[in-house]
């Protein structure tokens, strides 16, 4: 029996040292559906595409993908999992000595012994699916930024992922760039019949095309619910967040002694 | 880079190399003159053999004819062993003369084999009997003075 | 009292650094040692690496081997002369350039041309995420990037070594010969009669294959271990130049008085 959620974290903490950056965290990613993840900026978004593949492990708790736990898999499982992800990197990662025709290449190359006119047709259609066909034979040093996220997205999805993980897939794109990212995720996600996770702070387009969205902060899920639900609730935080407030539940000010206080010490 | 002139590089690069190598053992180290093929050893003693060490070349007229295997002291005779590996292509008579010399003042010491007129040739684990030790400079300078001295008593 | 604690602490805590990063190196070694045989799967990465390591630095080594044979050339003539055995100058230059100089000079260079790079390429890969994702993608990168780059190392070494005794020898020989006026015969003979294959030849091939080994872990760990900034890369780039040469020297040291114990 297939399970519904692909992905399940259940009541998972991690932290560097002694400082925990989840506490208890529980989400799940049912199949076929796209869900975000938001949240400010350093509240261990990124850390969560990371646990789910397998390269840290959990302090307690664990995460499930595909009815395995990962943290509990030896090295050559972790990896035969891994085959089933695709992961778009914040700035694409691509293999800076490649070519983009090789960088798409390469997962195919190395998990495949398919005969290289076969690669190449695979490659090309790869490429056609992110409108950078034409491009195959430019160095990825000669891409601009969001035709390098394209790429690296073909990349990620070269072996027909099952789970396409998103880390900020917008961050520094210009609008245009946005929207055809934005608009990829989409059509990629229903015609690959994949499930995908995406990590991100822009709100709009979150809400766009997100199935479900969960908002972390200080360590914990927030607040959870379809876009719907969530840009009507009237909870402050969300509330701060959805309208880009400056100040609010979460502060302007990082952590310090009353302003006064600080200034005659200094003195 | 194109994949083929890259290898092309490579094998250019790997090549060089071995062939330095090859230089190197052929012209800089005596690899072909010293890699003494097939060799018999025979053994000398000495009552002195001065700054000898093991790998220090025998010589007859000055080509190098073999090694020195290695030294060993006998406890019985007190003397200096020395086995003497030398190439089967140069064979010796019974009796001939394994000296140790100096090549120059400061340099190595080395064995010369001066041949004798024995029919009989040296064979492995023979022992050379016509031996003579090296000149130590200390024992020379004394023996110096010491006839001075008596000359100049005799006066 | 309080500082003297202080500088105490911050001691106990720079040894503990070092031994930490000596472990994690080792490691790194024995990981790579692991995965060879992936890394050997694909050898023409290998061959790629030693084009970049090996033959990129071609040029730098038989210039500098050049300049270093004809330095013994002069400052040995001048030295021997007074001795009176001017033509043991060969025996002089080859034996220098052999056991000591061939070897520890190309690691040095290397250190400096190859080893950098090499910090430089992987910590940069590692800055824009490239491992992480070739991680991603269920390929280890030990075995594909590291690898490669640590074979190549290890066999460029012993080549460049090589090259830069004969190329020496040739620049000792051309001061020593053509420019001084030693006699040619002389030159080669005193060389040829003074010189062990084994003892000289191939003990200076173990130095340089020792040197490569670890001039390439130490140039791959701090790539690899470099935090992932600009800044983190270019003083892991120093860090390899610094770590490298001291280790070079200090392994020297260490092979040669083994080698003379023999």
């Amino acid at each position: 029996m297939i399970k519904k959620n692909i992905v399940e974290i259940r009541n998972l903490s991690f932290g560097y040292g002694n400082r925990l950056l989840h506490k208890d965290i529980n989400m799940v990613f049912p199949r076929g559906k796209v869900t975000a993840i938001m949240g400010g900026s350093g509240c261990g978004k990124t850390t969560i595409l990371r646990l789910i593949g397998g390269q840290i492990k959990p302090k307690a708790g664990q995460v499930n993908v595909d009815g395995k736990i990962v943290h509990k898999q030896d090295r050559q499982s972790i990896y035969e999992l891994r085959r089933k992800m695709g992961m778009l990197f914040q700035h694409g990662a691509l293999f800076t000595d490649l070519s983009v025709f090789d960088n798409v290449a390469f997962p195919m190359r190395e998990h495949t012994k398919l005969p290289e006119s076969m690669i190449r047709d695979l490659v090309l259609m790869k490429l056609n699916a992110v409108g950078l066909r034409g491009a195959h034979k430019l160095m990825s040093t000669e891409l601009s930024g969001g035709m390098a996220r394209r790429v690296a997205l073909a990349r990620a999805i070269a072996l027909d992922p099952n789970i396409i993980m998103y880390d900020e897939p917008f961050a520094g794109l210009d609008p245009i760039s946005m929207a055809v990212i934005c608009d990829l995720i989409r059509t990629l996600n229903d015609a690959l019949e994949a499930t995908s996770i995406i990590v991100t702070h822009d709100v709009k387009e979150a809400f766009s095309f997100a199935d479900y969205i969960y908002f972390v902060a200080d360590g914990i899920v927030a607040v959870e619910g379809t876009p719907k639900d969530l840009s009507k609730s009237k909870l402050p935080f969300v509330h701060q967040f959805v309208h880009g407030e400056k100040d609010g539940p979460v502060p302007f000010h990082y952590n310090a002694p009353s302003y006064k206080k600080d200034i005659y010490e200094l003195v | 880079m194109d994949k083929t002139t890259l290898d092309l590089w490579v094998g250019f690069f790997v090549a060089i190399g071995i062939a330095a190598l090859m230089a190197l053992a052929m012209k800089v180290g005596n690899l072909t003159s010293n890699t003494l093929g097939e060799t018999y050893s025979v053994t000398a003693n000495y009552e002195n053999i001065g700054g000898l060490k093991a790998r220090a070349p025998i010589k007859s007229s000055g080509v190098v004819v073999g090694r020195i295997d290695n030294i060993k002291f006998d406890t019985k005779t007190y003397q200096a062993v020395v086995t003497l590996r030398i190439d089967k292509r140069y064979s010796f008579p019974k009796d001939t003369f394994a000296n140790i010399y100096t090549s120059g003042l400061l340099g190595e010491q080395y064995i010369s084999l001066e041949a004798g007129g024995d029919d009989n040739f040296l064979k492995e684990g023979d022992r050379i009997s016509k031996t003579q030790d090296a000149v130590v400079l200390e024992k020379l300078i004394s023996q110096f003075l010491f006839n001075k001295a008596s000359e100049a008593s005799n006066k | 009292m309080d500082s003297f604690f202080k500088i105490l602490s911050n001691i106990g805590a720079q040894i503990t650094s070092r031994i930490w990063r000596l472990g994690s190196a080792s490691r790194l070694f024995l990981l790579t040692l692991i995965y060879s045989g992936e890394s050997f799967k694909r050898i023409h990465l290998t061959i790629r690496e030693i084009y970049f390591t090996g033959v990129m630095s071609l040029i730098i080594i038989v210039v500098s081997a050049f300049f270093v044979g004809m330095v013994l050339g002069l400052q040995g003539y001048y030295t021997l002369q007074k001795y009176g055995s001017s033509e043991s100058i060969g025996v002089l230059v080859a034996l220098a350039l052999l056991r000591e100089l061939g070897p520890v000079v190309t690691a040095l260079l290397f250190a400096g041309r190859a080893g950098t790079a090499i910090t430089a390429e992987i910590g940069l890969m590692k800055a824009t995420e490239q491992l992480s994702a070739m991680e991603m993608m269920a390929v280890s990168p030990i075995a594909r990037i590291i690898g490669p780059r640590f074979w190549a190392g290890v066999i460029s070494m012993p080549i460049l070594a090589s090259i830069f005794s004969l190329v020496g020898v040739m620049g000792g020989y051309l001061v020593a010969v053509p420019i001084i006026g030693v006699d040619h015969g002389a030159f080669w003979s005193q060389m040829n009669s003074n010189i062990d294959f084994r003892f000289d030849i191939i003990n200076g091939l173990i130095k340089s294959f020792v040197f490569g080994i670890a001039c390439t872990i130490i140039a791959l760990y701090e790539g690899y271990d470099a935090p992932p900034t600009a800044e983190g890369v270019s003083r892991a780039t120093t860090r390899t130049v610094v770590t490298s040469s001291l280790t070079v020297l200090g392994l020297d040291f260490i092979l040669t008085s083994f080698m003379i114990a023999h």
